[in-house]
């Protein structure tokens, strides 16, 4: 569905890791992946957006959430665990308007956020692989956002809804990029390339559980599931699976959408898929939402914050959410 | 060199980068007018004893360089380049110059497939070296002049337990410690990690606003004050064994396997760290200590 409106005109999931990049030859899932890059890539251009907005769970950060404000970042980069595939030089177009816009936004909802526009931050490679696959020309300003340490559902759902603000504010046709695998488990060895597969049976059941969804444009119904997919399927490196909860909150909390699933293969043990979301006027309906919605966020401790700052965030924010405030 | 080497010194040397952007040494772009005090001074004091000892090389493991599949070492002898910290890039853009032990790091990644461990020596070039690197060598040698060996932090606590991490952990020190006693040279050994490890999630306007500055909760705090008791105790096998509830409780950096490392490089140490310091930074805790093989009677 195209339209001359502002918002999010599609929705992408993409994986961060190198090898679509810097080795698809070496195997041939990674192949398959770097094809469904490209046919992504067309996908995006076809629907002439003015904006890329990429949430990438390889960028952490603890102060809120940080966003890539650099006009121009250029850098030679080179992953801290497949640095033996290459280097991976890079130079983006960012919307610094648009970054400061997101993090006003994001602030007016409660929550930490700020720019960064430093030359030579480290952009993650999960940013860096999906800028270099889907924009290559920079043809596209693009805008990235951290995914916060210590943040759950209810903090990354505002973030989520933010973003919609700042494009909606700003009158931007966007794509909202998220950056992440399916299942995460690595192996813990190093293997032959043509050996790659899915660590698991059941890493593999879930993840084609999840395309399954996402395929029939169920994309708050794989959300409401993001506690579960991340205690059977993802290493505990965070608190959880966030990744669905900001896009479903930036492009619309519901399952009205068309899916397409580019493709899915084995990135090293892990679960790689592309896959696409447009916004479509009828969708599968049937959702169950089985966890309360959070417009704003009023932070899980005042560990800086006077009482009287506090009162006063709390007399801005108006109605109150029972999640946000549990988390508390 | 033909005589046998040894660690002459083994040092929990945590990296904030608070600590170098308060220094404000000439590398780092922002500069501060002051804060952390009190970790800064037991830095100085540590360097003092350490300045002291006669050593070759810096082996340093960092919670910052972070690997899934194995134990990683840098392999390049130079490195140039700018560090920005992802988390704190208002505090930390430091331009680095460094030297790598490149043959050391060969015999320590032998000596660890030896032992049965995943290594992998990093060659690439272009490669950036991680920030708690460099905040930790600038910290306790900030003169520069001594060759490293970087190792990274094999992420066997993410993926199974702490206690499958401590058992490559001191693994990995076992082989540290036999690569640098056939190398002949005199190394001091850095864990470069806080204790306690939940941060603040907001930023004062001001960072070096040390009336903003405390540790996130209590129970860290009583967490940290025993782990230094044993310390100070000589009692390092017993740190090792609190170590997964340690780790749980305050989601501590020790999740990195590098205190165990170092802990296991020295041999398990019975007699009393130096403890130079304990302070948070934003809201972690940070203990400062020495453990000087030879020295014990101190």
């Amino acid at each position: 569905m195209e339209t001359s409106e502002s918002g999010f005109i599609k929705g992408l999931l993409v994986p961060g890791l190198p090898q679509p990049l810097l080795a698809p030859e070496q195997n041939e899932g990674w192949a398959r992946l770097r094809k469904a890059f490209e046919v992504a890539r067309d996908e995006i251009a076809a629907c002439k957006p003015d904006l890329l907005l990429i949430y990438s769970v390889m960028w952490p950060s603890v102060i809120g959430h940080q966003i890539q404000s650099h006009p121009n970042p250029k850098w030679v980069h080179v992953d801290e665990l497949f640095h033996d595939l290459g280097s991976m030089s890079y130079e983006f177009s960012i919307d610094s308007a648009f970054s400061e816009a997101y993090a006003t936004a994001a602030r007016d909802r409660g929550l930490t956020a700020r720019c960064v526009a430093y030359d030579g931050f480290p952009i993650d490679t999960g940013s860096v692989v999906a800028l270099q696959l889907l924009n290559p020309d920079n043809a596209i300003p693009a805008s990235i956002v951290s995914s916060n340490v210590y943040a759950d559902r209810a903090e990354t759902i505002v973030l989520g809804k933010a973003a919609a603000d700042a494009v909606k504010a700003q009158g931007k046709r966007a794509v909202a990029i998220v950056v992440s695998t399916l299942s995460n488990r690595l192996f813990t060895e190093f293997i032959d390339p043509k050996d790659d597969h899915i660590h698991s049976k059941k890493d593999d059941e879930w993840n084609r559980k999840m395309l399954e969804f996402l395929e029939g444009g169920r994309l708050e119904d794989v959300a409401q599931l993001s506690r579960s997919i991340h205690e059977q399927v993802r290493v505990k490196k965070v608190v959880n699976f966030k990744p669905m909860w900001w896009l479903s909150a930036a492009m619309g909390q519901h399952n009205n959408y068309e899916g397409k699933v580019h493709d899915y293969a084995a990135l090293y043990g892990t679960g790689g898929a592309v896959v696409s979301l447009t916004p479509v006027p009828h969708g599968v309906g049937g959702k169950e939402f089985d966890e309360d919605d959070v417009e704003h966020w009023h932070g899980d401790r005042s560990v800086l914050d006077s009482d009287d700052e506090q009162s006063q965030t709390l007399r801005v924010a108006g109605a109150t959410s029972s999640n946000a405030t549990s988390e508390s | 060199m033909t005589a046998k080497g040894e660690i002459v010194a083994g040092l929990l040397a945590p990296h904030p980068p608070h600590l170098v952007y308060a220094e404000s040494p000439a590398q780092n772009e922002p500069k501060a007018e002051c804060g952390w005090e009190n970790l800064r001074w037991g830095y100085e004091r540590m360097r003092r004893d350490i300045d002291a000892l006669d050593y070759d090389v810096i082996v340093i493991l960092s919670p910052h360089w972070q690997t899934y599949i194995g134990t990683h070492i840098l392999g390049v002898p130079e490195f140039k380049s700018l560090s920005v910290d992802p988390i704190f890039p208002n505090l930390f853009r430091f331009h680095y110059e460094l030297s790598v032990d490149t043959e050391l790091a060969q015999a320590i990644h032998e000596q660890g497939r030896e032992a049965g461990l995943v290594m992998q020596m990093m060659n690439n070039p272009d490669f950036r070296v991680d920030y708690g690197t460099i905040v930790s060598c600038h910290l306790t040698r900030p003169q520069w002049d001594k060759p490293i060996v970087g190792l990274s932090s094999c992420r066997a606590n993410s993926y199974y337990n702490t206690e499958v991490m401590q058992e490559q952990a001191i693994e990995l020190g076992k082989a540290t410690r036999r690569a640098i006693e056939a190398s002949g040279k005199r190394a001091v050994v850095i864990a470069s990690n806080s204790l306690s490890h939940r941060h603040f999630v907001s930023e004062s306007d001001l960072p070096e606003d040390m009336s903003k500055e405390h540790v996130t909760n209590h129970n860290q705090y009583l967490w940290d004050m025993e782990m230094i008791r044993k310390m100070k105790g000589g009692r390092t096998r017993e740190m090792v064994d609190v170590m997964p509830e340690f780790t749980d409780h305050t989601v501590s950096e020790t999740d990195a396997g590098s205190l165990t490392w170092m802990l296991s490089a020295l041999d398990f140490p019975t007699y009393p760290a130096e403890v130079y310091a304990y302070g948070t930074v934003i809201g972690t805790g940070n203990v400062i200590a020495s453990w000087m093989p030879g020295q014990e009677q101190r």
